[in-house]
Parts: structure tokens; C-alpha cells; sequence
């Protein structure tokens, strides 16, 4: 198996901080690749800086063999990497229909034509019926608003996903909807899957290997049977499974 | 010795469409200890735990059979003599710093007013006592924080004081909605210990509204699982596998947990009758 996305010595600053520090990581087409780490540890920057939406300083990221480098990103990179965020009360337009805000994709790339067809099979990708089409964000739950997310990213057919933290906004029963439909369409296309979390349970669920990040390096990574067992090097790594266990009096 | 009865409580709020009942009959006792209270969003938890502060906004209507603290019928109290119990003896921990605190106001004169609203002092003891509290919330530099604004914090910080906030007025009943979702994991388990360490030391009566079972199962006494503005059951925190109602074992089983191999989730089959 090749890499589809490999990065090679990323550093990032934000003026005198420096976000992201000597980073390489590699994912092979059809992985999913866990980023786990505290807030501040430069997890979400890693996406962002592979969407271009933060530029880099220093080393390369190689998107299925082509090189891109700074914010600029072509019309063919987005078709083939798309992001999910966070929070899906921020990311959907709150004054578009769900029928334009899965448009807007569609009309980027030069399918507009095709939406008829395309924007009620996205949607019943997701799990949501036709009902939802002309909707609009403030009309539907936040885990609704999540899938309809999902279906915006979905509707290119991209080969990377990049997910950050697409769950932590949502209430635990909510979030296994979500992550089972993540998981479905990771099956049903061949999705490689960049997934940042702060949440070990979620991360170990959905990938099958994990880079754990700390002040801007990636200290560790593992595979996720090992972590599930208890395998890791480093304290750090230990500190993080323990804090996903929950809450004890004797800690 | 019982601090707080509810029964029958009912919120609902008249819109254009009809009315919506978010809290639909719930009916609790507590005392000093820790109840929790678990739903999804949209059960009524936090409403419950705002009807109890006085929170609800003014186009509310709210009935009960009962509502009582420390012998004073919440239901009949005046606005004022609502007012001289919250802060003082009734206080609530909200669920993200960075919109609950005031973002023009030192931390210092933040915590400083939830005193002097219900004391009168001279103002060497106040601020005395605000960095005694800053430190009880286990800051390493109460001096420096005393005078920070709350965007100069961190998140886990800023709750810290919100907890300082909170607890400097000695409260008796402290009501803390979804405290630490907003923040990181390792800072959560920071924040629950030193709020399980003051209601302990303070033998304050909790209640602490989650959606995570699990978490809340495992800091409080008791918890009552709810579901479309009712209690669908009751659980004791140590006995949490015993949990009959298909929500209540629904809710716990969604969650993923490391080292287990399920794929795909349980999710919730919700059934409309259970909220019958």
C-alpha cells in the first residue's frame, strides 16, 4: 500500500509560537489515522495545515503523490480532501438551505447540472430523508447538522477525510449514530481518514493506528490494539488513558 | 437531613405552535450528598436544574406540587427572597467559562460580588478571602489571578474560578450543568477533583447534570436518568449495570470504550412510549 498523504518535517508558526514542530506522519490509502493529544498540542493545527487553512513554515505535505506547499490549494486537491469541523453550529451557513449549502460544493467543481441526482443521494447517504433538503441549520439538531456536514464533504467523493473532532460538539448517544455513519462510508469508499480527538475511546474505535501529540511535536505513535492493552511508551500517552477512564476518587 | 423536595414538577413554555413541556412531573428529594442527573440534550435536565435556581425565563410556567429548600417554598418566594438565596445559599456552576464569566470585570471583583451582594465587609478581608478561594480551586498564583480579566485565562482556569465564584459564599446546594464538557480531558478530571474535594470538605448538597452517564456515575451517590422531561429511572451510582430501562442501558452502552471491539455501535432505538 502507498501513502496517500504523507508529511515530512511540517513546522508551523504563529508569529513567535511555534504551533507545529518538526511533524511527519504518514497515512496509507484506506487508513484512518488518529491524532490525540490535550488542547494546544497542535492536533487541530496539523489538519488545518494540510487543508492550507494555516500556512507552513518548513517541510512538505504529499497528498496522493503531488506536493503542495503554503495556503494555496488547486480546485483538484479539494476534490480530493475535504474537512469535517467540530462544531456544526458554526460551519453550516445559518441563512442557506440544506439543498444550497450542498450545492456550493457542486457548483465549485463544475457539477451543478448533476444536483438533481446528487444532492438527495448525499443526503440519503447521511441518513437523512428528502424532508431535510430545504431546511435550514436552525431547524435541525445538532447531530442532524453534523450529518448534513458530513454530506457537504461527501458530495465531491473525496479520498481524504479530515475530521476534527467531529463528535465532541454532540451528546454521547448521538455521537455512536455519527460514527457508525463515518465508519459506513469509510467502508462503502475506500476513505483514507485523518481523525483528531481528544477522546481516546472514540479514536481507538474509528483507526487503527494513533499519533499522540504534545507542545507541537508527535511524541508518540502506536497502533491501537497496543494502546487498548496498555502498550505505550511514553507517561504522557499513560496520563491521557487514564483521564479517557473516567473520573476516581483515589486519583 | 433533606435540603431540597421537588415533587411534581412541571416546566413548559407557550410558543405560537402550542405549548412545550420540557419538564413533565419529576419529583426528587436531597440532602447533603451528590445526585446526578443524565439525559440527552432536550430532556429537561437542565431546565430542572434552572427552575430550581429561578432561572427560567419570565414566559415559563412553572407548577409543582412542591418546591421546597431549606423551608422556603421556591414557588411562592418573592423575586427578592429569590434573590437572597442565589449566590448565597443556592449556587450553579454553568458549563463554559468563556461566556458564563464577565469578560470586562477582573476575576478578583467577579468573585468579590458574589460576597458583597450578600455580606457586608471591609474590603482588606474580601479581598483575603477571594485568594483563600483561589487557592482552595487549587490556583498556584491566586495574587497574579485576582487580577487577570477572564480572557487572559485558560479554559480550565477560568472555570476554577467560576467554581471559586460559586463556592465563596458558602452554599449549601450547589447545581453544576455539564461543569467540565467544555473542556480538555486531563483538565476535567483536575476540575472534578477539587469541586468532589470542597462539596466533600463542605458537606454541600450537589447536583451535577450531565449527558455522560458514565462520568456522572462515578462522582455522584445517585442518579436520575431522564428522558423527555420525566425521570425514566433511578439508579444507584455503584449499581450501574443494573439499570433495567432500555435508555438508561442504551446510554451507557454507546459509548466506546478502549479495548472493546464493537462495530458498529449500539445506538438508541428511542421508542415513543417511554416518554408517555
Amino acid at each position: 500500500m502507498t501513502d496517500i498523504l504523507a508529511i515530512d518535517h511540517l513546522h508551523v508558526w504563529f508569529d513567535d509560537y511555534h504551533a507545529l514542530d518538526d511533524v511527519s506522519i504518514a497515512v496509507a490509502r484506506g487508513g484512518a489515522l488518529g491524532l490525540v493529544g490535550e488542547s494546544g498540542s497542535g492536533k487541530s493545527t496539523l489538519l488545518r495545515a494540510v487543508a492550507g487553512l494555516v500556512p507552513s513554515a518548513a517541510g512538505t505535505i504529499g497528498v496522493a503523490g503531488g506536493i503542495v506547499s503554503g495556503t494555496k490549494r488547486g480546485r483538484d486537491f479539494y476534490r480530493r480532501v475535504q474537512m469535517v469541523f467540530q462544531d456544526p453550529y458554526g460551519s453550516l451557513h445559518p441563512r442557506q438551505t440544506v439543498d444550497r449549502q450542498l450545492m456550493e460544493p457542486l457548483a465549485i467543481h463544475g457539477e451543478a447540472r448533476d444536483s438533481e441526482r446528487r444532492i438527495p443521494r448525499a443526503l440519503d447517504e447521511v441518513g437523512l430523508g428528502a424532508s431535510f433538503r430545504f431546511r435550514y441549520p436552525h431547524q435541525m439538531s445538532g447531530g442532524q447538522r453534523q450529518r448534513v456536514a458530513i454530506a457537504r464533504a461527501l458530495i465531491v467523493e473525496p479520498e481524504i477525510l479530515l475530521l476534527d473532532e467531529p463528535t465532541s460538539a454532540l451528546d454521547a448517544s448521538v455521537q455512536a449514530e455519527v460514527l457508525n455513519l463515518l465508519e459506513q462510508v469509510r467502508r462503502d469508499r475506500g476513505l483514507t481518514f485523518v481523525m483528531v480527538s481528544h477522546d481516546l475511546g472514540v479514536v481507538t474505535h474509528m483507526c487503527e493506528r494513533l499519533a499522540v501529540m504534545r507542545g507541537g511535536r508527535v511524541v508518540e505513535t502506536l497502533a491501537a490494539p497496543d494502546l487498548a492493552a496498555g502498550r505505550v511508551a511514553e507517561d504522557y500517552t499513560r496520563a491521557l488513558m487514564r483521564a479517557s477512564k473516567g473520573f476516581s476518587r483515589v486519583a | 437531613m433533606t435540603l431540597l423536595t421537588v415533587r411534581n414538577l412541571r416546566v413548559s413554555y407557550p410558543t405560537r405552535t402550542g405549548t412545550v413541556e420540557a419538564v413533565r412531573g419529576i419529583s426528587f428529594t436531597l440532602g447533603r450528598e451528590r445526585l446526578g442527573i443524565v439525559g440527552e440534550s432536550g430532556s429537561g435536565k437542565s431546565q430542572t436544574g434552572r427552575a430550581i435556581m429561578g432561572l427560567t425565563p419570565p414566559n415559563a410556567i412553572i407548577s409543582a406540587d412542591r418546591l421546597e429548600f431549606g423551608g422556603i417554598d421556591l414557588i411562592h418566594a418573592t423575586p427578592a427572597q429569590r434573590r437572597a438565596l442565589r449566590g448565597n445559599r443556592v449556587a450553579m456552576v454553568l458549563q463554559d467559562p468563556k461566556y458564563s464569566l464577565n469578560p470586562v470585570m477582573t476575576i478578583g471583583r467577579q468573585i468579590a460580588e458574589t460576597l458583597l451582594t450578600h455580606e457586608r465587609l471591609p474590603r482588606a478581608e474580601v479581598k483575603a478571602r477571594v485568594i483563600a478561594m483561589l487557592a482552595a480551586v487549587r490556583i498556584s498564583d491566586p495574587e497574579r489571578v485576582h487580577d487577570l480579566y477572564p480572557h487572559e485565562v485558560s479554559g480550565g482556569m477560568g472555570q476554577r474560578a467560576m467554581i471559586a465564584m460559586m463556592l465563596i459564599a458558602r452554599p449549601e446546594l450547589l447545581i453544576a450543568d455539564e461543569p467540565t464538557s467544555a473542556l480538555d480531558v486531563t483538565v476535567q478530571l483536575e476540575i472534578l477533583g477539587i469541586l468532589d474535594r470542597l462539596v466533600a470538605e463542605r458537606g454541600m448538597g450537589l447536583i451535577f447534570i450531565s449527558h455522560d452517564l458514565r462520568l456522572v456515575s462515578s462522582f455522584c451517590d445517585r442518579v436520575l436518568v431522564m428522558y423527555a422531561g420525566r425521570v425514566v429511572e433511578e439508579l444507584d451510582s455503584g449499581h450501574l449495570e443494573q439499570a433495567r430501562h432500555p435508555y438508561a442501558r442504551g446510554l451507557l452502552d454507546c459509548v466506546p470504550k478502549l479495548g472493546q471491539d464493537r462495530h458498529p455501535l449500539p445506538v438508541l432505538d428511542r421508542r415513543p412510549e417511554w416518554g408517555a
